[in-house]
C-alpha cells in the first residue's frame, strides 16, 4: 500500500517513470524482434496506463500527447501497422519528450514534429481544426415530461445491480412517480430469488436533459428493456389516450370502455384488457401532466406565481373545507367514545390537517379591500356633481385583506354611507366658505385590522350630526322618553332606526329614510358592528367592525329544552351558574350581578318557548358587543364547536334570533344565536328598568 | 456504518487515487495489487463493493470478475471495472462476465464518487 | 297507475273550460292527511327518510325546522299548515320528506315537504287535468294548480312556486 504521505500526482509521477522505464525496454525489445507480442502488449499497456492516470492526476498534456502514440500501437495490437523501426525510434523520443512533459517541460515545437512524424506513420491527415461548437443559448432548461418503462434484464440483481437505487436516482432529477409493473412475476413455486421480475412506469418531470436521464441507466441499458420518451404537457389529456400512447390498451378496447359510462380504467380492468398497475402508472402520468400545465399556467399567468381561479371554483372550495370540518367534527365526536389509540391519531392528524386547510382556504379567499373602494370614486364624482358640492374621497389602508364575500356584501352598505355622508354630511360651498372650512369637502374612506377583525370607516369633514334634531325625531318616535338621560353613542345609533331620517328636505338622494336601516342589517348579518361618532362642524365617522370571514366561525354550544345552538365565541366573555335565588326570581325583567354590575339576563327557554322541563342548574353565557352585555340563560353548556356558518332560507326570514345555522358533529342541525339581536332585546330590558 | 471498498489496480497512482478520493467521501477502502491479491483479501474480509481495474498482471480483472461471481456470498456485490474508450469488447466481456458497472478513464475523482453512490445508494 | 288509464277515465274531461290549458305533467303523487296531492316531478330532487328536524323557534307555524341534506341545511314545511288543512300532522314509518328546489325572492333554494306517503312519479293527460274549483274543497284553492281525476279519486296538483312566492305579508306568520 502506498504512504497516504505522497499525494497521488506524486506517486503518479514516481509510476509513470517506473512505466516509461517498461516501455523503453519494451520498445529496445521490439527494435530486435518487431513482432514479439508480448513486448507488444506491454509498450501498449504502458502508453495507456500513462495517457489514462496521467488525465486523472493532472497531467492533461502528458495524456493528450500519449493518445496519439497509444493509438499507433493500438493499431500494431490489432495487427494493422508494423512495428517498424521508424515507429520505435518515433516511440522512443516521444518517450523522452513524455519525461520532460513529466519535469513540467517539454518544448512544443518538438511536441509538434513528433505528433506530425506519428500521424504521418498512422496514415493520417492531421485532424481540422474543429470550429468551436456553436454554444447552446443559454436559456433556462424546460420542464419536461418523461414516460419512462424499465424492465431489468433477468441477470441484473445477480450482478450487483440494486433496482431500488435506481428509481431514488431519477427522483434526484424532479418530481417522480413510480409505479410498479407485477404482471411478470411468476407463482412462489416457479420464482428464482435471483431474478428481477418487476417493471416500473415512472413519470418524471424535470428539467434536466434527457442524458441525465441516460446516464441513471448506463449500466443497465444493454441488458434492460428500457423506454424514454418525451410525454407532450398536454393537460387534456385523456386517461384512454395515455393507455394507448404507452401501448398498453388497443385503441379498440379504449372506445369499446368510453362507450360504457364508467370510469375508463375501472373498465379496462373490469375487463381484463388491461393490469390494474398499468391504469395506475398512466393515471399518475396523467397527473403528473395536469399538474405541470396547471404549473406553467401559474407562469403565464403572472412572474409573481399568482394564478386566477374563478370565484366560483373558490366558493365551492370552501363549501367542501366546510364539510370536511363538519365530517371531522363527528369523527372526533366518534374517537372520543373510542380506546383505540391509532383511531385516536388518525383523528388528531386529520383535525391539525382540516384546521390548516380551512386556514389556507380563507386565506386564499381574501380580498385586498381596494378592489371594493376602487368603485366609489365614480360614486363620489357623480353624487358630488349631482347635489352641486365639491367633493374629494380619499382612502387608506386599500391592502387590507378580507373574505371575499364579504367584501362583495359590503358594497351597498359603504355607498349608502357615503352617499348619506356627501348628502347630510358635506356643506355647501357657500356655507363651507362661511364656515372658514375649505371649500373642498372630503370623505375618507378607511380600512385596518385589529384582530380578527376589520375596521372599515367612513368619514367627512362636514357639519356633524345635529343631536338636538336627532334626539327631537326619536321622542316624537317613542324611542326615547322625553329628558331621558342617554349615552352620546345610543343617541346618534338612532340614525339607523328604520324610517329614522333627520334630513329637514328629502333629497332625491338619501333622504328618504332608507338606506340607514339597510345599513344596519346587512351589518348585522355579517355580525359586524356600528359605531359613529360626530362633531358638530367638524364632521362625522362610520366606523363598521367585521370579522375577517363569514364562513366558519368558533362557536359555544349550548341547549335550550331540546334544541342546540351555537353562540359565536367571539361574543362570548364568561359562562357562569345561574344561583337558585337569581333563578327563582320573577321571569321577564331579570339581572344578574356579575362582579359588582348589573347584567340583564335573559331566558332564551322563554324566548325560544321551550316545552320540556328546565335543567335543575340553569347556565348563564354573558355576551358582549361594544360596551353592551346581556346574560343568555340556557339549559347546558355543550362545549366549544367550531362552526361553518349556513345561511337560513327566506322561509325562515322573518325570525331575528338566528343568524344561520350549523350542522353538528352527529349530523344534526343548530342554529346560530344572533349576539347583537340578543343584545338589543337585553336593551329593551335594561330601558324598561331603568324606565321603572 | 461506513462501507467498504476494495480497489483493485496494480497501479499504486490509481489505487492512491481511488482510496483517497474514497476514504474523503466517507467510505472504507480496502486495496489489492491484482485478481489473485484481491481474492485473499475479500475471503478474509468481505467488501461492500469492488472496484477492479481490467489489465492487471497474475489475474486480470475479467478472471476476477468470474472468480467473484462465482462465490455465492459475493452473488450480489457491486462489481465496477475501470476501462478505456478503446476497450468496447473487453467492457461487453467484463459485462458478460457480472460486472456491475464501469467507469472510463480517464476520470476524475467527482465521477468515481458518483459511480459508487449509484451502486451502493 | 298510467298515463293512459289517466286519460281514460276522463274523458268527461275534455271540452270543459279550462282543459285546454294544461300540459301534461309529470308529478309525484303523496299522502297528505287522508287526500293525493301531487307535486311537479321536475322540482324533486329527492325523497328521504323522516329525519330529526331542529325546530327553529318563533318562525312561520308551516315550517317545521331545518334538517340536513348532505350538508345542507334545509327548511322543512308542513303543506297540512300551508294548505289550511285541519288537523295535526302524525309521523308514521311511512313518513318521508320531499326534497325539492324552488324559488324564492329569485333565488333558487331546496325545500322539503312533509308527506304522510309518498307513491310514485305519474304523468297525468292533460285531459284529466282540471282548473281547482273554488268551493266545495277545504283546502287553500290559491295553491292548487289543477285536479286530476282518476278512477278512485283526485289528485290535487300543488303549485309549489305559489306556496312559496307569495308576498311577505302572505307569508307572515300563518
Amino acid at each position: 500500500m502506498t504512504a497516504h504521505s505522497a499525494t497521488p500526482a506524486e506517486t503518479f509521477r514516481n509510476e509513470a517513470e517506473d512505466l516509461l522505464v517498461e516501455l523503453e525496454a519494451a520498445l529496445l525489445d521490439l527494435e530486435g524482434d518487431p513482432d514479439d507480442r508480448e513486448q507488444i502488449d506491454r509498450a501498449f499497456r504502458a502508453l495507456h496506463t500513462i495517457k489514462g492516470s496521467g488525465a486523472m492526476f493532472g497531467f492533461e498534456r502528458v495524456a493528450a500527447f500519449t493518445h496519439h502514440v497509444e493509438s499507433a500501437f493500438q493499431k500494431v495490437r490489432d495487427g494493422e501497422l508494423a512495428a517498424s523501426h521508424e515507429l520505435v525510434g518515433v516511440a522512443l523520443a516521444s518517450l523522452d519528450h513524455i519525461r520532460a512533459l513529466l519535469d513540467g517541460a517539454g518544448d512544443p515545437a518538438k511536441e509538434e514534429l513528433l505528433l506530425a512524424h506519428v500521424r504521418r506513420i498512422l496514415g493520417a491527415a492531421p485532424p481540422p481544426v474543429a470550429a468551436p461548437a456553436a454554444e447552446p443559448a443559454d436559456e433556462p432548461p424546460a420542464e419536461k415530461i418523461w414516460r419512462i418503462r424499465l424492465a431489468l434484464g433477468p441477470q441484473a440483481m445477480a450482478f450487483g445491480t440494486n433496482p431500488l437505487l435506481l428509481l431514488d436516482e431519477l427522483r434526484q432529477l424532479g418530481e417522480c412517480t413510480v409505479v410498479a409493473l407485477t404482471e411478470a412475476v411468476p407463482p412462489l413455486g416457479d420464482m428464482d430469488p435471483t431474478v428481477c421480475y418487476l417493471a416500473w412506469d415512472i413519470v418524471l418531470i424535470t428539467d434536466r436533459p434527457r442524458s441525465a436521464i441516460d446516464e441513471v441507466f448506463i449500466f443497465v441499458v444493454d441488458d434492460a428493456r428500457l423506454s424514454v420518451e418525451e410525454v407532450p404537457a398536454d393537460a387534456e389529456v385523456r386517461l384512454g389516450e395515455i393507455l394507448v400512447r404507452r401501448g398498453d390498451v388497443p385503441e379498440q378496447a379504449v372506445s369499446d370502455a368510453l362507450s360504457q359510462q364508467r370510469p375508463i380504467g375501472e373498465m379496462l380492468v373490469g375487463e381484463g384488457k388491461v393490469a390494474p398497475e398499468r391504469v395506475a402508472a398512466a393515471l399518475a402520468e396523467q397527473h403528473q401532466v395536469r399538474e405541470k400545465a396547471a404549473k406553467s399556467a401559474v407562469g403565464d399567468a403572472s412572474g409573481q406565481g399568482s394564478i386566477r381561479v374563478q370565484a366560483e371554483r373558490l366558493d365551492g372550495l370552501m363549501d367542501q373545507v366546510g364539510e370536511l370540518v363538519i365530517a371531522q367534527a363527528r369523527l372526533r365526536q366518534l374517537v372520543a367514545a373510542s380506546d383505540d389509540l391509532a383511531l385516536k391519531a388518525i383523528s388528531e392528524e386529520i383535525e391539525r390537517l382540516s384546521s390548516e386547510l380551512r386556514d389556507t382556504t380563507m386565506g386564499i379567499r381574501m380580498l385586498p379591500i381596494g378592489t371594493l373602494f376602487g368603485r366609489f370614486r365614480r360614486v363620489v364624482r357623480d353624487l358630488s356633481q349631482a347635489l352641486g358640492k365639491d367633493v374629494e374621497l380619499t382612502v387608506e389602508g386599500e391592502e387590507s385583506e378580507l373574505d371575499k364575500t364579504l367584501i362583495e356584501r359590503l358594497n351597498d352598505p359603504l355607498v349608502h354611507l357615503i352617499r348619506n355622508s356627501i348628502d347630510h354630511g358635506i356643506e355647501p360651498v357657500e356655507r363651507r366658505r362661511a364656515a372658514g372650512k375649505p371649500e373642498r369637502g372630503r370623505v375618507h374612506l378607511a380600512a385596518a385590522h385589529s384582530g380578527a377583525q376589520v375596521l372599515i370607516s367612513v368619514t367627512d369633514d362636514g357639519r356633524g350630526m345635529d343631536r338636538a334634531a336627532i334626539r327631537a325625531k326619536a321622542e316624537e318616535r317613542g324611542l326615547i322618553a322625553p329628558d331621558a338621560a342617554i349615552a352620546d353613542s345610543e343617541l346618534l345609533s338612532f340614525i339607523f332606526h328604520p324610517g329614522f331620517s333627520t334630513a329637514a328636505q328629502v333629497s332625491s338622494v338619501s333622504g328618504r329614510g332608507v338606506g340607514m336601516d339597510v345599513v344596519k342589517r346587512t351589518i348585522d348579518s355579517l355580525r359586524g358592528t356600528i359605531e359613529v361618532s360626530s362633531t358638530v362642524g367638524a364632521g362625522s365617522t362610520v366606523t363598521l367592525k367585521l370579522p375577517l370571514t363569514l364562513a366558519i366561525i368558533d362557536g359555544l354550544l349550548v341547549r335550550v329544552g331540546r334544541g342546540m345552538y351555537v353562540i359565536p365565541l367571539s361574543a362570548v366573555e364568561e359562562c357562569v351558574e345561574l344561583s337558585p335565588e337569581e333563578d327563582s326570581r320573577a321571569s321577564g325583567c331579570s339581572f344578574l350581578s356579575i362582579r359588582g354590575d348589573l347584567v340583564p339576563f335573559l331566558r332564551l327557554r322563554e324566548v325560544f318557548h321551550a316545552a320540556t322541563e328546565p335543567d335543575p342548574y340553569q347556565k348563564v353565557v354573558v355576551v358582549s358587543s361594544g360596551t353592551l352585555r346581556v346574560g343568555l340563560v340556557v339549559d347546558q353548556v355543550v362545549g366549544q364547536h367550531q362552526t361553518v356558518i349556513k345561511s337560513l332560507s327566506k322561509l325562515l326570514d322573518d325570525v331575528h334570533e338566528f343568524s344561520g345555522a350549523t350542522i353538528l358533529g352527529d349530523g344534526s342541525v343548530a342554529l346560530i344565536l344572533d349576539v347583537p339581536r340578543l343584545l338589543a332585546l337585553g336593551q329593551d330590558q335594561e330601558s324598561r328598568r331603568l324606565a321603572s | 456504518m461506513s462501507k467498504t471498498i476494495l480497489s483493485v489496480d496494480d497501479s499504486a497512482s490509481i489505487r492512491q487515487m481511488v482510496a483517497f478520493t474514497l476514504e474523503s467521501a466517507g467510505y472504507k477502502v480496502a486495496t489489492a495489487t491484482d485478481g489473485r491479491d484481491a481474492l485473499t483479501r475479500l475471503k478474509a474480509q468481505p467488501a461492500d463493493l469492488v472496484i477492479t481495474d481490467l489489465n492487471m498482471p497474475n489475474l486480470d480483472g475479467l478472471g476476477l470478475i468470474r472468480e467473484i461471481r462465482a462465490l455465492p456470498q459475493f452473488k450480489f456485490v457491486p462489481i465496477v471495472f475501470l476501462t478505456t474508450e478503446s476497450e468496447e469488447a473487453k467492457k461487453r466481456e467484463a459485462k458478460a462476465a457480472g460486472a456491475t458497472g464501469w467507469i472510463v478513464k480517464p476520470f476524475q475523482s467527482e465521477q468515481l464518487v458518483a459511480v459508487v453512490k449509484k451502486l451502493l445508494g | 297507475m298510467t298515463t293512459t288509464e289517466i286519460a281514460s277515465i276522463s274523458p268527461a274531461a275534455r271540452g270543459k273550460p279550462g282543459a285546454g290549458a294544461f300540459q301534461p305533467m309529470q308529478v309525484l303523487t303523496m299522502a297528505l292527511a287522508g287526500d293525493v296531492f301531487a307535486l311537479d316531478s321536475d322540482s324533486v330532487l329527492e325523497v328521504l327518510d323522516l329525519a330529526e328536524v331542529a325546530e327553529v323557534p318563533n318562525c312561520r307555524a308551516f315550517v317545521k325546522g331545518l334538517i340536513n341534506v348532505r350538508g345542507k341545511v334545509v327548511p322543512v314545511v308542513d303543506l297540512r299548515v300551508r294548505l289550511g288543512i285541519r288537523g295535526a300532522a302524525e309521523t308514521t314509518e311511512d313518513s318521508r320528506i320531499v326534497v325539492m328546489a324552488v324559488t324564492l325572492g329569485g333565488e333558487e333554494t331546496l325545500v322539503g315537504v312533509l308527506a304522510d306517503k309518498v307513491y310514485e312519479v305519474v304523468e297525468i293527460a292533460p285531459a284529466a287535468l282540471e282548473e281547482a274549483p273554488t268551493i266545495g274543497i277545504h283546502w287553500r284553492a290559491e295553491f292548487i294548480k289543477a285536479i286530476g281525476k282518476r278512477a278512485d279519486g283526485f289528485i290535487v296538483v300543488i303549485d309549489i312556486g305559489k306556496v312559496f312566492a307569495a308576498g311577505e305579508q302572505e307569508l307572515s306568520k300563518a
